[in-house]
């Protein structure tokens, strides 16, 4: 027995791989034997499958030598062995994208297609039609339809599945083949009525009606495929989303039938589309929970699985629904599968009551300490939803997420539990004060560097607004003393905000600050110079904007107008209000974020960081020819639709705003695809004061192709003014056009015109959205600053909640709300919105608006500004 | 929750891969060119499949956005890719249907050493299962007799010394193992 051992060891060395250690040169060599008289087809089949499993481990050929192999492989065609036969066929395969010359092999490969062995034709067509391009599909098309239809059930599926591929490109053939595919359907073979039905619908699919009538066909004579009924599941599915009026109910009616299929996929199918179908009620998924209840305690892993992550998807849109099941899902906790545990908790964490939260977490607790990292990232994620869920709950919640923190566990999992931690400060004022006590407890032993820099940020942030800031010196002190240079210098900053709001604390601060100015790293050095000196200055206003306020431009911005200005050297000095500033993310966009996340477990590669939408626009924009003298872009507006967007042509506008100038970028595409519009340009009826500088057409616009062009205005000196409507033409030149090549007909077209709809500059047009950190204190220092402030009262009649009126007075005035005042508590009468931006220019604006809901509503606006005539179009634009 | 509804298409599959164990690729077929454009991220992929993978036998995990179901058997470890979005058991369906054949061809030898010396078969096997990313056949036995299994009486003159060696030794193990 232990020479047997030892055997099997030598066996697992290699010894007996036959492909180990071959190299791509070798055996090119050997493919020569393909070309010998005599062909030794078992050697022969060896060498191909070589070569096969070179190309398979990502060895590439060059195009010499693929020909070459080709070509020599074309000779083996001479050899009756069924194997080397079959190998020839997916060599050719393999190397038709790479060699030349591939169709020589066609009548090779249409004999054998036609050919009375079955073994080959099956198998002969899908070689084919992986060689074949639209023009010598015409010569195979009549083979191809016979195919189609033939008795053996290979052909006809290796036909099928071929004509499926090439739809791609020759879709306009392979629709003639509809009668015969219509034929397959009804084969008696499972696979080719799969495969039947997957052509018909591709070829059909543009065709509602003719989609309805074959649904309507096929759902009643009964597939006996399960994969063709599933598939079948799907279209009637997608009718169903289509559909604007509910009355057809026997799609529907179909989709539950099939939840008593005696296969499990097509039951599973069936559950899954009732549940994702956006108009499904609770009451017509009952029937489709209690199928995925039964799957939930199969012995196969697979389809617990699937029902798991179904349930999770309902417990988003029908928590209620899915409470039936949670004994089920509560024996799945425990699974072998971490990744149905982990999906069933979070089901559970999405549906449970607020009562049974605590159970939860306990259970939660025993077996997170066995789970990967990724799931218990998961598991962090479920919390914080149900951190906002129930917001009394946080003392539990954050004690738990605590207890998570002081586990082993890697940089992302850490973070994710911080940012949940984060996330429940800024959301639940009760929650504050326990959640910075336990960050400042993560942070006494947190090896992440990028983490403990950002909680110090947040202490700094929040620390010094708590009812006794001085406890967390202590905690952000001792980083100074313990930690490495980066996170010394985040204590430092972090040291100072307390200085800059805590008066009594501020001798303290200064003398630690003064400690920290003898450390042995430059950065925190300095920082601590910088702050001390003007600590020591006791001023409020310097506070503000060199400590409290953070640098607020866009830091790509920043490094490309600092390499400019670099590499043209100029006597003036660098102005940073040059740099355009960053955009805060709206609310919208951060939900957006939110949801993706918080979906089912999707740990995909990561996204890229956003940029915004001035960044994308400035790249484009720099090449139009008098861009530059403009200077930097202030503000690219949102997209609007100046057609319906099922005309012939679409245009959508962009607005660029700059200090003296506005840019307007016209999107157009064509939807026609038999003509070619040339020369596009947009006459524009600009309102008074605006002079139109310059017009940039767009020289050609193919079908369904985006073009822009461009019109550059130069704004009104008078600021009232520069709001207005402007009239809108596109003209251009058309040409009509071959609807295949794009290459117009004729060389003289006609000139034509399209009316747009009208284009409006409005006052959020020239203000960038700002984001203070203190608002309140900004509106105070902007007094003592001396800015100019102006007052007016007025009654909104077109609104009639609160809510309604915050929305309109942000999107008008195209401000920043501050500190959540966006959000208007339920049931209150009376609201005050706090919103900043900088108008262009660099000028700030901060507004203040009481408002105040009593039969209509009444809005007191207040504007502090630097600059009297913003102001004062503030208070009359609104008016 | 739009948008996990599943487009209707035969476009199933987007991989199949078998692997040994130490995570080196034995055959795969990646038919998405979106998800996986190159060589190099196949083999990032499947190490990353394989370390998540070869330890805990599961059947069935996502990963990079991608519901992959595998099954793994002394030292092979057989893997089917699809969509998240995709129906589980189709795709285990497939798997099944790959492990069975093979089974079958190798005569329930299902090991490393007897893939390589199949290979042929085994990728004659894998491309009648799968068409460029369509189901082409889910039935084991239907695929077996597709494939044409080679008749094992190579004349004992064109065999190699090894082959025969070998042969003698499996034959001498089967009488031991009685």
């Amino acid at each position: 027995m232990s020479s047997f051992k030892r055997d099997k060891k030598e066996e697992e060395d290699g010894g007996g791989n036959p492909f180990q250690n071959i190299e791509k040169t070798a055996v090119l060599q050997e493919a020569r034997v393909f070309n010998e008289n005599l062909i030794n087809a078992r050697k022969c089949t060896q060498i191909l499958t070589k070569i096969l499993y070179l190309l398979n481990q990502g060895e590439q050929l060059g195009s010499t030598e693929a020909t070459e192999v080709f070509f020599a492989m074309t000779k083996l065609f001479q050899s009756k062995d069924v194997i080397l036969r079959r190998m020839v066929y997916l060599g050719i395969k393999e190397l038709s994208s790479v060699a030349n010359d591939v169709i020589i092999v066609t009548s090779s490969l249409t004999k054998d297609m036609t050919g009375k062995e079955d073994l080959y034709r099956a198998a002969a067509i899908r070689a084919l039609c992986s060689i074949t391009d639209a023009t010598m599909l015409q010569a195979i098309e009549r083979y191809m339809k016979q195919a189609i239809v033939d008795k053996n059930p290979a052909v006809s599926s290796a036909a099928l599945v071929s004509s499926l591929h090439m739809t791609k490109i020759a879709y306009d053939v392979i629709k003639r083949w509809v009668n015969e595919a219509q034929e397959a359907v009804n084969s008696d073979n499972v696979m080719v009525q799969y495969h039947a039905l997957g052509v018909l619908y591709h070829i059909r699919k543009s065709d509602r009606l003719a989609v309805t009538k074959l649904v309507a066909k096929l759902t009643r004579m009964s597939l006996k495929s399960p994969y063709a009924v599933c598939l079948l599941i799907r279209i009637a599915c997608k009718l169903l989303e289509e559909e604007d009026t509910a009355n057809d109910s026997s799609l529907f009616d179909f989709i539950e039938s099939c939840l008593r299929h005696k296969s499990e996929m097509v039951t599973y199918e069936a559950a899954h589309a009732i549940v994702n179908l956006r108009k499904t009620t609770s009451h017509e998924l009952v029937p489709a929970i209690s199928v995925l209840q039964l799957f939930c305690s199969s012995p196969k892993p697979a389809l617990r699985f699937a029902a798991v992550r179904t349930l999770n998807q309902v417990a988003i849109s029908h928590p209620a629904a899915v409470t039936a099941c949670n004994l089920d899902l509560e024996n799945l906790i425990t699974d072998s599968n971490r990744s149905i545990a982990t999906l069933a908790i979070t089901t559970l964490l999405k549906t449970g009551a607020e009562s049974s939260v605590d159970r939860l977490m306990k259970q939660i607790a025993t077996f997170v300490s066995e789970i990967s990292d990724e799931f218990k990232v998961v598991v962090v994620q479920a919390i914080r939803a149900l951190a906002l869920k129930f917001p009394r709950k946080h003392s539990v919640l954050m004690n738990f997420l605590s207890a998570m923190l002081r586990d082993e566990g890697g940089l992302e999992y850490k973070a994710s539990i911080a940012d949940t931690i984060i996330t429940m400060i800024e959301d639940n004022p009760e929650a504050k004060e326990a959640g910075l006590a336990h960050l400042c407890e993560f942070i006494e032993d947190c090896e992440h560097t990028s983490l403990a820099v950002k909680i110090l940020h947040l202490l700094g942030k929040e620390g010094p607004r708590t009812k006794q800031p001085s406890r967390y010196i202590r905690f952000i002190y001792n980083r100074v003393i313990l930690e490495n240079p980066t996170v010394r210098a985040a204590a430092v900053s972090a040291m100072s905000q307390f200085g800059a709001l805590c008066p009594d604390l501020l001798e303290n601060i200064l003398v630690l600050l003064a400690r920290c100015q003898m450390d042995t790293d430059d950065e925190v050095r300095d920082r601590a110079t910088y702050y001390s000196h003007i600590l020591k200055q006791k001023d409020q206003g310097l506070y503000e904007s060199y400590i409290l306020q953070p640098l607020q431009i866009s830091i790509p911005c920043l490094e490309r107008s600092l390499r400019e200005y670099l590499e043209a050297p100029s006597d003036t000095p660098f102005d940073i209000k040059s740099v355009p500033l960053a955009t805060v993310p709206t609310e919208e966009e951060k939900q957006a974020t939110v949801q993706k996340t918080e979906g089912i477990l999707t740990i995909g590669p990561s996204k890229p960081i956003p940029v915004s939408r001035e960044e994308n626009y400035t790249e484009r924009l720099s090449t139009l020819p008098g861009i530059q003298t403009l200077g930097p872009l202030f503000k690219s507006s949102e997209i609007i639709e100046l057609t319906e967007s099922e005309t012939e042509y679409v245009v959508r506008c962009v607005k660029h705003c700059y200090t003296k100038h506005m840019v307007l970028q016209f999107d157009c595409i064509n939807t026609l695809n038999d003509v070619l519009l040339e020369n596009v340009r947009i006459q524009l009826d600009p309102s008074e004061g605006y002079i139109i500088l310059s017009e940039i057409p767009c020289s050609k616009l193919p079908y369904n192709e985006l073009a822009s062009s461009y019109v550059i205005l130069q704004m009104p000196e008078d600021l009232p003014s520069c709001f207005g409507t402007f009239g809108a033409v596109l003209k251009f030149i058309v040409k009509d056009c071959d609807p295949t090549t794009g290459l117009p007909e004729t060389d003289n077209g006609y000139d034509d015109e399209y009316i747009l709809e009208n284009l409006e500059i409005t006052l959020g047009d020239h203000i960038q959205r700002l984001h203070k950190i203190n608002w309140a204190a900004a509106w105070e220092a902007a007094a003592a600053r001396g800015y100019i402030e102006m007052e007016d009262t007025y009654s909104l009649s077109s609104t009639n909640t609160l809510e309604e009126a915050v929305k309109n007075i942000v999107q008008f005035l195209g401000l920043q709300p501050q500190e959540r005042t966006d959000i208007v508590l339920e049931g209150k009468t009376t609201h005050t919105l706090l919103l900043a931006g900088v108008f262009r220019g660099g000028i700030e604006v901060l507004v203040r608006t009481k408002l105040a809901l009593a039969d209509g509503i009444t809005m007191q606006l207040t504007v502090r500004s630097p600059d009297s005539d913003i102001a004062e179009l503030i208070i009359s634009a609104v008016g | 929750m739009n948008g996990c509804l599943m487009e209707p298409t035969l476009y199933t599959v987007k991989g199949i891969a078998i692997l040994d164990n130490d995570g080196n690729r034995i055959f795969a077929k990646y038919y998405d060119k979106n998800a996986f454009p190159t060589a190099t991220e196949q083999r990032t992929f499947e190490k990353n499949l394989f370390n998540k993978t070869h330890r805990a036998n599961a059947e069935i995990i996502m990963l990079d956005g991608l519901t992959c179901v595998y099954r793994s058997n002394v030292d092979l470890f057989f893997y089917v890719m699809g969509s998240s979005h995709e129906n589980e058991l189709i795709l285990m369906s497939v798997l099944n249907c790959l492990y069975d054949s093979i089974s079958q061809i190798l005569r329930k030898n299902v090991e490393k050493r007897a893939v390589m010396e199949s290979l042929d078969i085994v990728i004659l096997a894998m491309d009648e299962i799968c068409d460029n990313g369509i189901i082409l056949d889910a039935d084991s036995s239907s695929i077996v007799s597709r494939v044409a299994l080679r008749t094992d009486d190579i004349p004992l003159g064109e065999q190699t010394v090894a082959q025969v060696l070998q042969s003698a030794k499996e034959q001498l193990k089967w009488s031991l193992l009685k």
